[in-house]
């Protein structure tokens, strides 16, 4: 099966993303919420993408385990950053609904945010922890070890909160009715569009190391006699990339 | 709180969200664009090191020259005045 380019899925992304935020602002109807309800759009299909992101890091993490292959890692750890960004904008879209609906920018009784944002935190340092250790080996094997175990931690966490009682967050996917069939329309659009997205971002960036990796790879073959550059002081890439660089380190990792 | 907001102050609320996701990913884009930038530039200054054929500088659209281009103007203008 031939993949799609860039480009086409770049394209296929804005397609979906613009019809279904035309859907939500100008086809499904304005609930009993009130017009802020449009929030539900943008802030559920971040939250979804960002989470079900961090589950397939831990994915390729457990190929990266088994087969040794840095490449996993490396995409492991794209979908990570990726999906860590998601979640800022899936917190902060979220404040906003919060303070709009409830008076406040944060509840802490809420065990859906509360949970969101610890799962957020955990990720938020594993950059800390891959950047601590020098040995590329090491650095993607505990790299990898920590994306399964906080990837597990994901749906666990998910049921956790189902479970818990009582909440005010409102249940998108509930036993009780759940969406009307416009809402569902715009929603499923929104969140495929969204994962178009992330897709694209993740492939985007993958594209970026790559070639940056190439670059460095090409400047020692051709440039032999010049000293490498000083590698910054976080920057161990993953194993699939830093075989070819040190580009990692800068940019992508820890700007999150 | 009424729980369901005057349409003009929800309409912030919507409109800080979506405007917060947009800001977000530009900056992510920024920051992808920056990294590209520099991979092209050093593209070129290995092109040029090693005498190989240079890389094509990036196409700029038709128009407004940019701040080095026009220093570059002006700098061999007053080489030829001289």
């Amino acid at each position: 099966m031939s993949t799609p380019s860039l480009r086409t899925l770049a394209l296929a992304a804005a397609t979906l993303l613009v019809g279904g935020y035309a859907l939500a602002f100008f086809y499904a109807p304005i609930e009993a919420e009130g017009f802020i309800q449009k929030i539900f759009y943008l802030h559920v299909p971040l939250a979804v993408v960002a989470l079900l992101g961090f589950i397939l890091a831990a994915v390729h993490s457990i190929r990266h385990l088994r087969s040794g292959d840095g490449v996993h890692d490396a995409r492991s750890y794209v979908s990570i950053h990726i999906s860590v960004v998601f979640a800022v904008g899936a917190l902060a879209t979220g404040a906003l609904w919060a303070k709009g609906q409830w008076g406040v920018w944060w509840e802490w009784r809420e065990p859906t945010l509360v949970s969101f944002l610890i799962v957020f935190l955990l990720y938020a340092t594993y950059y800390p922890l891959r950047y601590s250790i020098e040995d590329r080996d090491r650095q993607a094997r505990y790299a990898s070890v920590f994306a399964i175990t906080a990837g597990a931690f994901v749906p666990l966490n998910f049921l956790a909160v189902r479970l818990a009682d009582p909440f005010i967050h409102p249940r998108t996917f509930s036993s009780a009715g759940g969406l009307p069939g416009e809402m569902l329309l715009a929603f499923l659009v929104c969140l495929a569009g969204m994962a178009l997205l992330w897709a694209t971002l993740v492939w985007f960036e993958l594209a970026s190391k790559a070639a940056s990796g190439d670059l460095a790879k090409l400047r020692r073959a051709l440039l032999p006699s010049e000293q490498p550059p000083p590698a910054p002081r976080r920057a161990v890439a993953p194993a699939g990339v830093s075989a070819m660089s040190t580009d990692l380190g800068d940019g992508a990792g820890g700007r999150s | 709180m009424d729980p369901v907001l005057a349409l003009s102050e929800a309409e912030g609320y919507v409109a800080g969200a979506y405007l917060a996701f947009a800001a977000l990913l530009l900056i992510y884009l920024a920051i992808m664009a920056a990294k590209l930038a520099r991979i092209q530039r050093e593209l070129r200054e290995l092109a040029e090191s090693t005498g190989a054929p240079q890389p094509p500088k990036p196409k700029r659209k038709a128009g407004r020259a940019s701040r080095a281009q026009r220093r570059e103007v002006e700098a061999a203008r007053r080489e030829a005045q001289r």
